[in-house]
């Protein structure tokens, strides 16, 4: 079984519009949206929710009112600054609370319960190219790490029962926590940038990531046209890093366009930039099988 | 005045729209660049750099020679950071979120604080405005330490520049983009009118309305996609405070590192319009703010 991960760095660079195009163009892969906290593939693929669980992950601290007896011990010691004084009582803020337990631990008056807290919802699905697995954290909700390590053993446990040796995933931005757990089990990284100063830093940051995993990776150059200098630059330093340099697709109103319609820009029909996508493809799956093998 | 630059969605225009709100600021400001796992905001400020500090998080330290192995630190601990195995006890500083706990707990005092390193905070000057960002590690997970400490250290940066702070936050609604937003005055959500970008701006007022602060939007490459976003904020009455159309002109000097404001008349007038609404908006939360002390 191969996995493959597209993510950007920077956002906004098309990951999504592209993981799309791939999932029309590969033979049924199991499609996974590790973006959890503002997942867009859906919006593509509209697919048939089969199966929604909650997400449970880790607790939050609530101090009892009556039973607290206002001696700020718990104010002291918490490193989060969440515990705040409403109306002259001590009250956990949930938004920083990180669920540490230190308060729990050493209230003198064992004022203060510790919950455990459902960070948000995932769902088994199919869609028109294959079967989908996603979620969506609850907003400002904890664990996306966690959530990311759920759905891919989901993904897995999915292409195994159904047979299929593919699972094709959207990444989140950035470079941390969501993302480091993307790659855990990645075969090859398609790293997705745009000719500008932020996509050129970003790409670094990110490629720097994938060789600290040791995660094989490409890139391709979305929005290409926009400056042909700064893709020029692109395609030198990947090559000069050791990473395969895939492609570059041209800025095409059809992007927003396939958004708005709830479509993938490979099926409006035979265009030259849908060829350059399916041929796009093509070249990951092969990389990835190499990739594979060496791994 | 403190003002959150953030969106739900990522590349909607957050750091065009805090560049060229710097570019066009009457007053002293600071710039700020939340965004630690992808900081971009000084490839267009371009700040001169005058002061770095790495900084770290407090994880556990084990002095074996102490340690009875009785396990209270790997009970405390929600993180799986510090675990007992028969006579062992080893720790996974990666997974520790610097809680203390675990030194607090342990009653044979054979913790002792250690580090792990976080990332860089960097800062300097760019023209007449102040500049600092925090860069995280490489291979680092997590941001919000590192955006705690570039928030407690803001204070103490530029002593003699009291003014307004803008904040350049990261994407997304989970916890690092709330971190970022949590002590502004006014958060400014940059979107586009694509449904990406509508949904994902959707789920960031979801997840900042509980903040209780003003907010509002700036449509980003306006003429894109579709009007569900225009129909939204009429029918909640939620602000636009300003619209940059889709120009590929605008994406070039983009492209370029150029700051957007600084490209045409139009769009430099776009951002002072922006700015005077942050000011209008800011008296009004102040004025609220003393009739409700009245």
């Amino acid at each position: 079984m191969r996995e493959i991960l597209i993510i950007s760095g920077k956002g906004g660079t098309g990951k999504t519009s592209l993981t799309a195009a791939f999932a029309h163009a590969a033979d049924r892969p199991v499609i996974c949206d590790l973006d959890v906290d503002a997942p867009d593939l859906h919006l593509l693929l509209q697919p048939r929710y089969e199966q929604t669980e909650t997400f449970v992950s880790g607790h939050e601290a609530v101090i009892d009112a009556e039973t607290c007896e206002q001696c700020g011990l718990c104010a002291d010691m918490c490193r989060f600054d969440a515990i705040v004084q409403r109306d002259g009582e001590y009250a956990v803020d949930p938004i920083r609370c990180e669920g540490c337990k230190v308060c729990v631990q050493f209230c003198p008056a064992n004022a203060i319960a510790f919950p455990e807290s459902e960070c948000g919802l995932w769902h088994i699905s199919t869609c028109r190219f294959g079967p989908m697995v996603h979620a969506q954290l609850h907003p400002g909700a904890e664990n996306s790490g966690r959530l990311v390590t759920l759905l891919k053993q989901q993904a897995r446990q999915l292409a195994e029962k159904q047979g299929l040796d593919l699972i094709l995933c959207d990444g989140a931005p950035g470079v941390g926590c969501p993302v480091i757990s993307s790659l855990a089990g990645t075969d090859l990284a398609v790293l997705v940038t745009e000719p500008t100063p932020s996509g050129l830093h970003d790409l670094k940051r990110i490629a720097e990531l994938c060789k600290h995993f040791k995660t094989p990776a490409g890139v391709i150059v979305n929005k290409s046209d926009l400056n042909p200098d700064v893709t020029a630059a692109i395609k030198e330093w990947s090559e000069e890093s050791g990473l395969t340099y895939l492609a570059e697709f041209p800025f095409d109103p059809d992007f927003p366009r396939a958004q708005v319609e709830g479509k993938v820009i490979t099926e409006f029909g035979e265009t030259a930039l849908g060829a350059l996508i399916k041929q796009t493809w093509t070249a990951i799956e092969s990389l990835s099988r190499v990739s594979s093998r060496a791994a | 005045m403190n003002v959150a630059v953030a969106s739900g969605k990522g590349g909607t225009g957050k750091t065009t729209v805090t560049a060229s709100l710097a570019s066009v600021w009457d007053g002293p400001l600071t710039a700020v660049d939340l965004d630690v796992e992808e900081p971009n905001l000084h490839l267009f400020l371009h700040p001169e750099i005058k002061g770095r500090e790495t900084v770290g998080l407090t994880v556990p330290v084990v002095d074996e020679d102490r340690c009875t192995l009785c396990g209270a630190c790997s009970e405390l601990c929600q993180f799986k950071a510090i675990s007992v195995m028969g006579d062992l006890v080893m720790t996974f500083p990666e997974m520790c979120h610097g809680c203390g706990g675990c030194l607090a707990v342990c009653p044979e005092k054979a913790l002792s604080p250690g580090n792990r390193d976080l990332g860089e905070i960097s800062w300097g000057r760019a023209g007449s405005v102040n500049f600092v960002m925090g860069q995280l590690r490489i291979g680092e997970a997590m941001s919000p330490p590192l955006m705690r400490e570039v928030k407690a250290k803001l204070p103490g940066l530029f002593p003699d520049a009291a003014g307004d702070v803008i904040i350049d936050a990261p994407p997304g609604t989970s916890c690092p983009a709330i971190n970022a937003v949590m002590d502004s005055d006014i958060i400014v959500l940059v979107t586009e009118p694509t449904p990406f970008g509508f949904h994902d701006f959707k789920l960031a007022v979801e997840a900042f309305t509980p903040l209780g602060k003003p907010m509002g939007v700036v449509i980003n490459r306006a003429g894109l996609g579709d009007n569900a976003i225009y129909e939204y904020c009429k029918a909640r009455n939620f602000p636009i405070w300003a619209e940059i159309p889709f120009d590929r002109r605008l994406a070039e000097a983009y492209s370029n590192g150029r700051i957007v404001a600084e490209a045409c008349e139009d769009t430099r007038r776009i951002f002072t319009g922006l700015a005077e609404r942050l000011r209008i908006v800011s008296g009004q939360k102040a004025a609220g703010r003393e009739v409700s002390h009245a």
